[in-house]
């Protein structure tokens, strides 16, 4: 019960008008950067940082993850509003959140959202306060093998259990594994696929990718189809809300298996992203009724947005205790911890209570309040699509371009979103799943990266992705996923077969 | 008589007006400080150190801010920086980088191209292993990786640059083969290291210093003809000064690298003048010298023609060792 007491010390810490009054402040600043797709939390965080220097750790922290919180939360607006995902985590909840939206419950999607990414960052946020040590000590067992097997569960689970035809689900995934190559290659050290062009140098920068595939390409389409964004104007009251606390319990199977595994995933670099479409993918493989997903249905938004919170909550860990950041924005607050005076590492715990158990305190107060924060803003955003479309098209196009340009200051990657609209716009038309190929260009040189040391470490041979217990499991099922819909084919004819020998 | 009495007092004044802004140059706008590697990183933190050491002690009227431009293993900022000509409100955190980048990825760069304003520090490396592991000593490692049937693991930042120079450098000195694993970042090369996924890393002491006062990682030896000055103890009862120097125990390799400011190309002498005696003064407070110890830097304070020599001088030495390393793309 040491924990719980100094949690309750951290709350002491935390609450003074000065902290609160900061946390609201950075939760409004964090939801405004997070509805601006590309300028997201690690844009916001680093914009915002040298606001804090002049302030104790405490106080700066608190904010700054209070941004964080808030854009987290924000994220998902955009994705269900327009199909644009805010950030890298966001683009599952697409998958249902915009069908919802389309169908006039706006509302209901919205506060789905943002209720579900509340349970997933207190479930994340408790085993932080319960199991941190062990936690992070977890973390240390992930050599490249392990990092590398964790992406091909991410990349095999969506083959085998996507509801598209595996082929385009492969087309997609391959197209989007070769951008991800282009720029420098960290193993060799030299430049590849860049053809001598200065900006291909940093390589195609994974959110300019999605504004323009999801964003762009949506207002091409909805341009060509009638000239009318599909959302209906939406009742918003209370009683939405309401409607969409009452359904939670039905789902609770869902919500902590998302849970769960965005906090698992959270800890190793990368993970929110994996997460978000590991849950999804999986609340679909365990529900009864598959079909519906995809055309807008309210649990295809509680699990993504489940995990990725738990996950984006989970990645501050190992920045805490190891030094290693598990987001973008994780490791923007790094560089603040080390502005102020503090090393992360395994001594922080034990050298800067104070600090460590007033963030952990703000996780939770953060998100208590942020979650009433965001739900009081679920009409202004739902009203939006009672907005002609003539008036908010040019909007959005417009807020995809600052995103876009603001992530690099390049006018060259306001090309690439253009480019990328269209490529987009066919993909659509002939069927091709977008997902997988965001999912590629995400995690794609992580995984090359990952399978290179590996081979480098194991002298090329194949059997160090099963040279432990851990390695093993997670390759295993990986396998296993890939080749799910056979499998299943295999087991229910056998059933079936050893149900009628015995009739 | 008359035109001449007008062109006098014109000219008066466009040198009047040209001597006030020589003798007082200062940004007009947000100035950027440009860092070539990841968040988080040493270069990173450098910069966000400065950051604060110039907003708290109010070095300057205009704010500063971090631009992190580490895409393609930093090759991104050197271009911006290139590109940026005569721009006197990008300044460039520079490492070592700027002389191999160039050679290991045929990279269209110089950085003759730029303007050097100062050098601010040098950085060290050091030998580490796991605590948990039994090699106590260099020669501890080098026979456990002679007697290895497999090569054994090094981890290092990105792919033939400073961290896998001394590898080979290693391997040239000692005839032990190791496999070395480039990672994304010192950071991540650490937690490697203390998880046992590699045998030893030759971080910089900043990149260590965390897991190493947390007893999860020993260092051997500092790759530098000198120990460490600090003396103050770090981690239970050692200091930087405890560790010895990589020659003190057999193994005769030195190398420093250096941690410099740099603005793009062609402009004008007075602005380089005002940011020479910005970090002049910035190494002058208490947060610069409080981050030197913290971070196990060697000072140093260089600027103007003794800065250029040196930058010579180093960047003929690390392209004998590029070269020697065969890492100098054909």
């Amino acid at each position: 019960m040491e924990a719980f007491s100094l949690l309750l010390h951290g709350f002491s810490v935390l609450l003074t008008w000065k902290t609160l009054v900061l946390m609201m402040v950075g939760l409004l600043l964090g939801v405004f950067v997070g509805v601006l797709p590309g300028l997201g939390g690690p844009n916001g965080v680093a914009i915002l940082l040298p606001l804090t220097f002049t302030m104790d750790p405490t106080s700066a922290i608190v904010m700054l993850s209070c941004i964080y919180w808030g854009s987290l939360f924000g994220g998902a607006i955009t994705s269900i509003l327009f199909n644009i995902p805010g950030e890298a985590w966001s683009v599952a909840t697409t998958f249902d959140g915009y069908p919802m939206a389309q169908q006039g419950k706006a509302a209901e999607a919205l506060t789905a959202a943002f209720t579900s990414s509340f349970i997933g960052s207190l479930f994340a946020v408790m085993l932080i306060t319960f199991l941190a040590p062990s936690i992070a000590s977890f973390a240390l067992k992930f050599g490249p093998p392990e990092f590398f097997a964790v992406y091909l569960l991410t990349f095999c689970s969506f083959v085998g259990l996507g509801r598209e035809d595996k082929h385009k689900t492969i087309i997609s995934m391959v197209l989007g594994l070769l951008l991800a190559g282009v720029g420098m290659d960290t193993v060799s050290g030299s430049l590849r696929m860049t053809f001598g062009f200065e900006d291909l140098l940093r390589g195609i920068s994974f959110l300019v990718a999605v504004i323009g595939l999801f964003g762009i390409s949506e207002i091409l389409l909805t341009m060509e189809e009638r000239l009318a964004l599909r959302g209906h104007a939406a009742r918003i009251s209370l009683r939405v809300v309401w409607n969409v606390w009452k359904e939670l319990p039905r789902y609770w199977a869902t919500l902590l298996r998302s849970s769960m595994i965005g906090t698992w995933l959270g800890v190793t670099p990368g993970g929110a992203i994996a997460a978000s479409f590991m849950g999804y993918n999986l609340a679909k493989r365990f529900s009864n009724d598959k079909e519906s997903f995809g055309k807008g249905r309210i649990e295809g938004v509680f699990a993504p947005e489940t995990a990725a919170h738990a996950s984006g909550t989970a990645a501050l860990l190992p920045m805490l205790a190891l030094g290693i950041p598990g987001s973008g924005t994780a490791a923007i607050l790094l560089g603040g911890l080390m502005v102020w005076g503090l090393n992360p590492g395994p001594l922080l715990f034990v050298e800067h209570k104070d600090f460590v158990w007033g963030l952990i305190a703000s996780m939770y107060l953060g998100n208590v309040v942020g979650l009433f924060i965001v739900l009081s803003t679920v009409p202004i955003f739902a009203a939006i699509l009672r907005v002609p479309f003539a008036a908010i098209a040019p909007m959005i196009v417009v807020s995809c371009a600052i995103g876009a340009y603001a992530i690099q200051n390049a006018m060259f990657d306001l090309w690439l979103m253009v480019l990328f609209g269209v490529v987009g716009y066919v993909f659509k038309k002939v069927g091709i799943p977008l997902a997988p190929f965001a999912l590629a260009l995400v995690l794609g040189n992580r995984a090359e990266d990952a399978f290179r040391l590996s081979m480098i470490g194991g002298q090329g041979d194949l059997g160090v992705f099963w040279s432990n217990g851990l390695v093993g499991t997670i390759t295993t099922l990986a396998i296993v996923l890939l080749f799910w819909p056979l499998i299943e084919k295999v087991w229910t004819q056998a059933t079936r077969r050893l149900s009628s020998a015995k009739a | 008589m008359h035109y001449i009495f007008k062109a006098c007092v014109s000219a008066s004044a466009l040198l009047l007006g040209a001597v006030t802004s020589a003798s007082a140059w200062e940004p007009t706008k947000p100035v950027e400080l440009i860092v070539a590697a990841g968040p988080g990183g040493a270069s990173d933190q450098m910069a966000r150190m400065m950051q604060a050491a110039i907003q708290k002690n109010n070095l300057m009227k205009q704010p500063i801010v971090v631009s992190l431009k580490g895409g393609a293993s930093g090759a991104e900022a050197l271009m911006y920086m290139k590109g940026s000509d005569g721009d006197a409100h990008k300044v460039l955190v520079a490492y070592s980088l700027i002389y191999m980048l160039p050679l290991s990825a045929k990279l269209p760069f110089n950085w003759r191209d730029l303007t050097p304003v100062s050098i601010l520090a040098l950085d060290q490396f050091a030998l580490w292993t796991n605590a948990g592991q039994p090699h106590k000593t260099v020669k501890d490692l080098v026979d456990a990786a002679k007697a290895s049937s497999v090569p054994l693991k090094m981890g290092g930042t990105g792919s033939k640059r400073e961290d896998h120079i001394l590898t080979v450098f290693m391997e040239k000195k000692t005839g032990a083969k190791f496999s070395y694993l480039p990672y994304k970042s010192g950071g991540e090369a650490a937690t490697q290291l203390v998880g046992n996924h590699i045998a030893s890393n030759v971080n910089n002491p900043s990149e260590n210093l965390e897991v190493w006062r947390a007893g999860q990682v020993r260092p051997l030896c500092v790759f530098d003809k000198e120990r460490i000055a600090y003396k103050t103890k770090v981690a239970g009862d050692l200091s930087w000064n405890d560790v010895p120097t990589c020659k003190e125990q057999g193994l005769d390799i030195q190398y420093l690298m250096l941690r410099a400011m740099f603005l793009p190309g062609k402009v004008k002498p007075e602005e380089t003048a005002f940011y020479a005696d910005l970090f002049k003064r910035v190494s002058e407070t208490a947060e610069f010298k409080d981050y030197l110890e913290r971070q196990a830097l060697k000072p140093i304070f260089l600027a103007g023609a003794e800065m250029r020599k040196f930058l010579e001088e180093d960047d003929a030495l690390n392209k004998a060792l590029m070269t020697e390393a065969g890492f100098v793309a054909k």
